[in-house]
């Protein structure tokens, strides 16, 4: 045989097999098969006579829920012993696996109750269950609008409005915790009401050689977007970042008062207040540093609060972001630790009344606040448990009182679309601890990202 | 080459042909011999090739596909011929980490190929001794340790108060100590330099296989001509290594261009997607922003750019030795 006939032969060989793979892979275009198509999933409607629940009937709930944190499981042990007939099937996992395979999952392996990412592309693929009637039968629309309100999505995958597609277990909020012994030895008696005196109280840890502020913003976490946030809430307007967060048509994330806002962060970088490595600071590190006594401050969320009751009692407090000015405006963001039903769920009924059941019963209102640290959905009327006086518990639980009343809460500048943290905030705020990006060109490039996603 | 033409199973037909019987039935029957012996062949090759073109080969195709539509996973996709190639090319995102592979070329092939060249000259010196067999298995270990163990340790030496800094401290070196992951001059030379440990091992490891099958004699004989070490070295033992070199090199600009779990432990592309690879952009793409037909685009560029750089270098070795 000749060189070349071999080489045509070779050919035709690699030819056929490429020719198999491709009608192996099946020439059809990707996606064209979703169950969207073949079976149209029961259209949520919860029974009509009277309002869901589990039935008498042995009951297993399939439950998707987040490595690392005990509340949804320890809310889930409660209402075993309550409603014998029901057990729970759970599976964990971290949340970035969470993000990753939601959309798998919620199709081919339909939990009825899981904790969901960034929801606005699920709810739009029509993988989440509408809660609405839910809503209407155990009288959720009586709450504070404003908790449900990151949990609306409409048609075009853009939240804040239209149906309700996501249940919170408690709404977590953020602010800033410091260490007591610390703040003494700097002066610091009471929480700084303005955020001058906050810049005051940094440079005098500086000055004794302690390290202000030891924030995560290693590797894909972009920490600094929370001292961020609470700067644009103090500089401008709450309303403003929420529109921007929700993708109102048009909104911008560069604003004058954003711009002071990284400005101000960018200062607190120049004048040395952040921990040397924070660029490669993972929030394990803060964590673990803010606890041995080797951070002033921290800008983090109640969700830490039991955690910190714990492990440093006594010797942590909390304030929220204070004002440009005393008795100006401020914010927090504040959102609620979201479960969602999946489109396929097999117990849709069963998983709601679950979702109602952890907003209304003592016990497990009792449980949000003292295994989640924060503050549980429902009238705000309802019950709360008794908290030690003096725990930062108890700090943080008023200070959501305090932004109700504000009506600062907003979501978190990362939710904006699924990838605007990854993409936008984390390395645009790494360039900035780096001295490599200014805050105008800073706050352009995650705008830019952002309207590469919203289009 | 040329004298593969006739392969082995041909050459058998032959000495195997039989003599008797008019010529037709002998035809006929090397035909049906013929024809069991390739069903065989076939047969037994079926299981492997299954496979191959299951999990191999079709997922490639797949991802040639899916490069061309604009898909999240999940719901109906829509054909956009090459944008998302175009966009691999404008993003400067996308094409920084292909930079980026490149340059951890120099750390993942370039180090460890030449450092290990040098160790196994070194310790073939002293080939026979125990502490040949013993700086051997010390340096080969790194191979056999996990990357995503490697990268945990090594995020730890880097840290502020790691080890790395602790032993510069000690030195007076105070002023070079960072965060050696958080820095965005020093971020990606420290991934390299992980990179370079890992690979080190293997690199020497099989340098020195290929130097003990040198004929001494050939030494011996550069020493009679008055050659030193550093002569011999040149002269004789880098030429006979080609092959291993070439072995080396290949593997490691792969593991360069295509990593994945050094980054994803240590830096994940930060910061400032100072350490972004396309493995880690690829893996970002598809299951974060849940742009498949984008990652797939990616992924199809980053094999035809591998195969770019390690055909020819396929080529070069198989030249220097017809």
């Amino acid at each position: 045989m000749s060189r070349s006939g071999r080489s045509v032969q070779r050919a035709a060989l690699t030819a056929t097999l490429v020719a198999g793979a491709l009608a192996l892979a099946g020439c059809s275009s990707p996606g064209s098969s979703t169950p969207e198509e073949s079976e149209t999933p029961d259209a949520s409607a919860p029974s009509e006579s009277a309002t869901p629940d589990c039935g008498t009937e042995p009951v297993t709930l399939k439950a998707y829920f987040e490595t690392g944190f005990p509340l949804p499981s320890e809310l889930a042990a409660e209402f075993e012993k309550q409603y014998p007939n029901v057990s729970f099937d759970i599976r964990e996992d971290q949340f970035a696996v969470l993000t990753q395979s939601a959309p798998r999952v919620l199709v081919d392996d339909p939990p009825d109750l899981m904790r969901l990412p960034q929801m606005s592309e699920l709810a739009k693929d029509g993988l989440l269950l509408n809660l609405d009637p839910y809503a209407e039968a155990f009288g959720w629309d009586e709450w504070p609008a404003s908790q449900l309100e990151q949990m609306r999505v409409d048609e075009n995958g853009r939240r804040g409005d239209g149906p309700l597609y996501a249940m919170g277990l408690n709404f977590s909020m953020t602010g800033v915790f410091y260490n007591k012994e610390l703040a003494a030895q700097i002066g610091m008696t009471e929480p700084p009401k303005t955020v001058a005196e906050l810049d005051g109280y940094m440079q005098a840890a500086k000055d004794a050689g302690l390290t202000p502020l030891a924030q995560f913003n290693g590797g894909a976490t972009g920490g600094l977007a929370f001292p961020l946030q609470a700067l644009m809430a103090s500089y401008g307007d709450t309303s403003e970042i929420n529109d921007w967060i929700y993708q109102a048509p048009g909104a911008t994330i560069v604003t004058e008062s954003n711009i002071a806002a990284t400005e101000h962060l960018q200062r607190w970088v120049e004048a040395g207040y952040f921990a040397d490595d924070v660029n490669s600071m993972d929030y394990a590190m803060m964590m673990s540093r803010f606890i041995e006594g080797d951070s002033v401050f921290i800008f983090n969320g109640d969700w830490e609060s039991g955690n910190l009751d714990n492990q440093m009692a006594g010797n942590v407090g909390f304030f929220l972001m204070p004002p440009l000015e005393e008795g100006g405006s401020f914010g927090a963001m504040s959102a609620p630790l979201t479960y969602g039903i999946s489109a396929y769920a097999a117990n849709p009924d069963c998983a709601a009344f679950f979702l109602n059941w952890v907003a209304t019963d003592e016990t497990a209102r009792t449980i949000a606040v003292e295994v989640g640290g924060s503050h549980p959905m429902g009238l705000a009327d309802a019950y709360m448990p008794p908290i030690a006086e003096g725990s930062v518990t108890a700090e943080t639980l008023a200070a959501g009182a305090a932004i109700g009343e504000q009506d600062g809460a907003m979501d978190f500048i990362a939710n904006a679309t699924g990838t605007v943290y990854a993409e936008g905030w984390t390395p645009n705020l790494q360039k900035l601890v780096a001295g490599e990006i200014d805050p105008v060109s800073l706050l352009e490039a995650v705008q830019a990202e952002y309207e590469r996603e919203v289009g | 080459m040329p004298q593969r033409q006739t392969g082995p199973t041909s050459g058998l037909r032959e000495v195997m042909s039989p003599a008797p019987g008019s010529p037709e039935s002998r035809r006929r029957a090397r035909r049906a011999r013929r024809l069991r012996r390739d069903g065989l062949a076939w047969l037994l090759v079926a299981p492997a090739g299954i496979a191959y073109v299951l999990f191999v080969l079709r997922p490639m195709a797949q991802s040639v596909q899916f490069s061309f539509y604009d898909w999240d996973g999940v719901t109906q996709s829509t054909w956009v011929g090459l944008d998302n190639y175009v966009q691999v090319f404008q993003n400067s995102e996308l094409y920084g980490s292909i930079v980026n592979a490149f340059e951890l070329i120099v750390y993942f092939s370039i180090i460890p190929v030449a450092l290990g060249l040098f160790t196994a000259n070194t310790i073939r010196s002293f080939a026979t001794s125990r502490l040949a067999l013993v700086s051997r298995t010390v340096l080969f270990l790194p191979q056999i340790i996990p990357l995503v163990a490697a990268g945990i340790m090594w995020t730890w030496l880097y840290a502020s108060n790691g080890t790395v800094n602790q032993v510069l401290r000690i030195i007076g070196l105070d002023r070079v100590t960072r965060a050696w992951l958080g820095d965005f001059g020093s971020a990606l030379p420290a991934v390299g330099v992980i990179g370079a440990w890992v690979h080190f091992g293997l690199c020497m490891l099989l340098l020195l296989a290929g130097m003990t099958k040198i004929d001494p004699a050939l030494y011996e004989a550069a020493r009679i001509d008055g050659a030193g070490p550093v002569r011999e070295f040149f002269a004789i033992t880098l030429p006979s290594l080609r092959q291993e070199i070439s072995v080396c090199i290949t593997v490691t600009v792969i593991a360069a261009l295509a990593s994945f779990d050094i980054i994803y432990i240590s830096t994940q592309g930060g910061p400032g997607n100072q350490t972004l690879v396309p493995g880690l952009a690829i893996y970002r793409l598809a299951f974060f922003s849940r742009e498949v037909g984008l990652a797939s685009a990616l992924a199809v560029v980053l094999m035809v750019l591998v195969l770019g750089v390690v055909l020819p270098l396929q080529r070069l070795n198989r030249e220097g030795d017809s």
